[in-house]
């Protein structure tokens, strides 16, 4: 039987920036009356932790990233450094978060939603949050590790939700 | 004449569209939302949302990189 309300997300990635597309499209989803769930899954359960400071954008191998300040004289804000620098040279300590520092200025700067306020507000829209329980074992979370409100089960869990609903993404 | 304003100014995707649905959720049927936005992406956007959501769309006026729409809670 289908349900059009119904939506799942199966999110995958932890990095800072990977966060954002999973809450922004199940928030989006939920105020536009879908039933959503997220299924969080390997890397993905890092977006479930109570501390989510340590998520870190990556330049290194991410040749799409484009680079520009977000602050300076508009010269310099116009140069996109991204092509420029040789991704090699980026396999240097603390590379990750000066670039993750630079990424939430520039969020910051275009208005766009803090990650812990985006969690939030699909909690507080009933976004349903299951966490891949075999993963969390496999890297050796606690339970306690993570926010309120998490669900914990299985990849038949997933299938239970997504066996009605016509919206399913992977990310 | 809108019972309630937003101002969404500064706002950028998804949040003009999560807090009009919060203050719509508030309001009762047949009353007035004006949402004020700074966001281009939200002409669309809010448009899609009144057609996922029923709520009715009554107008769109744009003035000097600044958007007003008005919505009737359905």
């Amino acid at each position: 039987m289908s349900d059009n309300n119904k939506m799942t997300i199966i999110a995958t990635k932890g990095t800072f920036d990977w966060a954002f597309p999973p809450f922004i499209i199940a928030s989006t989803g939920v105020a536009m009356d879908k039933e959503v769930t997220i299924f969080f899954t390997f890397y993905g359960l890092n977006l479930l932790l109570k501390d989510t400071s340590k998520l870190r954008v990556s330049p290194m191998g991410n040749p799409g990233m484009p680079m520009k300040m977000p602050f300076g004289p508009k010269w310099l804000q116009d140069i996109d450094f991204g092509p420029k620098i040789p991704n090699v040279l980026w396999n240097i300590p603390f590379a990750d978060s000066l670039v993750t520092y630079l990424m939430k200025k520039t969020m910051a700067k275009h208005g766009v939603a803090k990650l812990a306020d985006l969690r939030d507000m699909c909690q507080e829209f009933d976004v349903r949050f299951i966490a891949c329980e075999m993963t969390v074992e496999l890297f050796g979370y606690d339970k306690s590790d993570f926010i309120d409100g998490v669900e914990f089960a299985g990849a038949a869990s997933y299938f239970d939700e997504a066996a009605s609903g016509n919206h399913h993404l992977y990310m | 004449m809108a019972d309630e304003t937003l101002d969404a100014s500064g706002l950028n995707c998804p949040l003009p569209i999560l807090k009009t649905k919060k203050a719509l959720s508030k309001m009762d049927t047949g009353k007035i939302l004006d949402v004020i936005s700074t966001d281009a992406g939200s002409v669309k956007d809010i448009e899609a949302f009144c057609n996922q959501t029923g709520n009715k769309l009554m107008s769109t006026v744009e003035d000097g990189g600044k958007y007003v729409f008005t919505i009737e809670k359905v």
